[in-house]
């Protein structure tokens, strides 16, 4: 019996390597063709190709604090893309990352200078549901519009990063400026160490966390009801609404949950990383977030290697620029061509001569398109 | 059956037509008129800036509907403007003249209308990740050959209409202005004639419709779809060359600033119909002239990022309250395969 058992998980567990090893040919045949493109790009600028990959990598793995600043700088990329990923399940289009991100940051640093007294575990915890609850919030209105009104997400969530914006300068600028003295530039204090979110040796804790609501928001959408629900919608409103499905209800909870996934990444932007509010950090977040989810075929685990893959860029190539000389932007480059290359499976297949297999559930992201 | 519908009335069918927005445009009017009794010069600059902050939406917006009337979504005009802005720039400093950089412009949108095609239709790729490769691609081409210091060589200069510019208010508004900004009012208008009086237009929307009944009766779905976007990719790089050559005279890093994702929302809010996003384009932009003016008036005690919300909170309020659900081209995002 325990034989078996053990026989058939082990089987499980060869069968699951063999299908991840499947998977990976294809993002790892366009992770080779966007680097050989992008040294082909250093040539014709006249940089060296091989010395600045070479500082690239070493920037993002070469020792612990290298590897440590591409977890840093992948764990707010894995939250968003996490929140544009679970919308896209809906059928929604969240442009908004971006705003509810900063919002979520905002209230977490709000919540760590101002509450104090509280136990270090317990004031993380609260400052990081603060945020969570300021993205969810933030997600939810474009959610609720359009469940009410049919207002399309993608016009309200992109207006919507605008007045973010708007918000967070007013707050960091004015009742939560910092007033410590020499002060002059608009942002919050610090927030209290009993509030931060620590290191664990070089590994930011903030990446675990995030690795774990990753995990928590793959379950939410294969194993539970509601994430059936979620899925249905997203393929077909039509036919979800026609089997029962409150369609109007799955909207706004979709972009609740997205925006707290969103504000869960700003909370820990601010906790873990920045230390404080200050308006000009935190940009491009949620947009990298859209490059995330695409990238991890909007699958909540796929998102986890996307969101390295890019805070791996991100780290090394600001060390690129610094010993190799060739600009940090070659990293939206690649960046752009490994997600052409994942996405034109079809080249990848010519060139390997093989038959990728196909995804189970191929998702069409534009469904939701339309309202 | 149908002698129970009655027939519709006069009224009823004006009422249909223009609806809630005419009723707006006329009440606009109405409040425009009053404004410039009370302070004429003022009501001018607003108005002048609300034509100067929509042309590169309106060209946007034409680009992101001519795409999906045939079918295509294209979230990549933040890109192909920024790209075309910056082409364009790269071409009036080396060369000093201003139409061949502007042709560079286009050319630059064409060329990424015809990648974005190719991805759609011929690698049918998803076209929301289509559209995002333009955009990083965009941004990150752009920020790797920026080169700091460089300005153009001249600037393109008002040209004011014989006659018509000297009008109170209407000539500084409409007739004053310098070429792109002449020419997007016209391809607002030849954009809607093509789109809905011309066999090209009705093969467009068909194919956008829907595609394989346009296949049946020998339309070549691929062809239309290819040449529409790439030519609406032209139109975003004039939104582009807008932004260097007439509007700033020089290129900075992601100088687009969100307005190609602005124009989709345009697009949408005047529901993927160019005259529906020239009024959406407007109603924006007068909200950020309107803004703009407070912003320099410095009248209003309340902290400037409240009023920094204004046009974007007027966008949410007028979407959720007026114009509502929008219904975009029925085969839109799909890559249309050919039957056996």
């Amino acid at each position: 019996m325990t034989t078996l058992e053990s026989e058939s998980r082990s089987a499980g567990i060869i069968d699951l390597l063999r299908r991840a090893g499947r998977a990976s040919i294809v993002p790892l045949t366009a992770v080779v063709l966007a680097l050989l493109i992008g040294a082909i790009i250093l040539l014709v600028s006249g940089a060296n190709p091989i010395a600045g990959y070479i500082a690239l990598l070493d920037g993002a793995f070469g020792d612990a604090a290298a590897l440590g600043r591409t977890l840093e700088k992948a764990t707010p990329l894995l939250f968003t893309g996490l929140a544009v990923a679970f919308a896209f399940k809906a059928g929604l289009f969240n442009i908004g990352a971006q705003g509810q991100l900063l919002i979520g940051a905002i209230i977490a640093a709000a919540v760590g200078f101002g509450v104090t007294g509280l136990p270090p575990l317990i004031h993380a915890s609260l400052a990081f549901l603060a945020g969570l609850v300021g993205g969810a919030i933030f997600g939810g209105i474009p959610g609720w519009l359009k469940a009410r009104t049919g207002a399309h997400e993608v016009i309200t969530t992109i207006m919507l990063n605008f007045i973010a914006v708007n918000i967070t300068d007013y707050l960091a600028d004015g009742p939560w400026k910092d007033t410590s003295p020499g002060n002059i530039v608009a942002r919050t204090p610090r927030v209290l160490p009993s509030a931060e979110i620590p290191y664990v040796g070089f590994l930011p804790l903030g990446f675990v966390i995030g690795v774990g609501i990753a995990a928590l928001t793959w379950w939410l959408l294969f194993k539970t009801t509601i994430g059936y629900e979620i899925r249905t919608v997203g393929l077909n409103p039509n036919a979800a609404q026609y089997a029962g499905i409150r369609v109007a209800f799955t909207t706004v909870l979709t972009m609740t949950l997205s925006g707290a996934l969103a504000g869960m990444g700003g909370s820990i932007e601010t906790l873990g990383v920045v230390g404080r509010y200050q308006p000009g950090f935190n940009l491009g977040l949620g947009f990298d977030g859209i490059t995330v989810a695409l990238l991890g075929r909007t699958n909540p685990i796929g998102a986890i290697p996307a969101a390295i893959l890019l805070g791996a860029m991100r780290a090394g190539s600001t060390r690129m620029q610094f010993i190799a000389g060739v600009p940090a932007e070659i990293a939206d480059v690649i960046a752009a061509l490994m997600l052409f290359f994942v996405a034109a499976d079809m080249i990848i297949r010519w060139i390997l001569r093989t038959r990728v297999p196909v995804e189970e559930e191929k998702v069409t992201l534009s469904t939701g398109w339309g309202g | 059956m149908d002698a129970a519908i009655p027939a519709p009335t006069t009224a009823r069918r004006i009422w249909d037509r223009l609806g809630v927005i005419g009723i707006l445009a006329v009440l606009a009017v109405i409040g425009i008129l009053i404004f410039y009794a009370i302070t004429p010069v003022k009501t001018t600059a607003v108005l002048a800036q609300m034509i100067r902050q929509s042309t590169p939406l309106v060209l946007g917006a034409l680009c992101g509907l001519i795409g999906e009337r045939s079918g295509i979504i294209n979230i990549g005009i933040e890109g192909q403007m920024l790209m075309a802005a910056f082409i364009g720039f790269l071409v009036n400093v080396y060369t000093g003249n201003l139409f061949i950089a502007i042709l560079a412009g286009v050319g630059t949108g064409m060329v990424l209308g015809a990648f974005l095609a190719f991805m759609s239709v011929t690698l049918k790729m998803d076209q929301i990740i289509g559209g995002t490769v333009i955009n990083i691609l965009a941004t990150g081409l752009t920020g790797f050959f920026y080169v700091a210091g460089l300005t153009t060589q001249g600037k393109l200069q008002p040209i004011a209409i014989p006659g018509l510019a000297d009008l109170p208010l209407v000539g500084a508004v409409f007739f004053n202005w310098p070429p792109i900004t002449y020419l997007t009012f016209i391809l607002v208008i030849v954009v809607h004639y093509i789109l809905f009086y011309t066999r090209w237009g009705l093969r467009s929307r068909a194919v956008g419709e829907n595609p394989r009944a346009a296949d049946t009766v020998g339309i070549n779905v691929f062809l239309m779809r290819y040449v529409n976007v790439t030519v609406a990719g032209g139109v975003a790089g004039l939104a582009g060359a807008y932004l260097t050559l007439e509007s700033v005279g020089s290129f900075e890093r992601l100088m687009t600033n969100g307005r190609g994702f602005i124009a989709l929302a345009v697009m949408i809010f005047g529901k993927w119909t160019p005259f529906g996003a020239w009024g959406a384009a407007l109603i924006f932009a007068l909200a950020i002239a309107v803004q703009n003016q407070l912003q320099f008036e410095g009248l209003l005690t309340i902290p400037h990022q409240f009023i920094g919300m204004f046009p974007y909170l007027v966008t949410i309020i007028i979407l959720a309250g007026v114009v509502g659900r929008s219904r975009p081209p029925a085969a839109i995002g799909q890559p249309y395969e050919k039957e056996g």
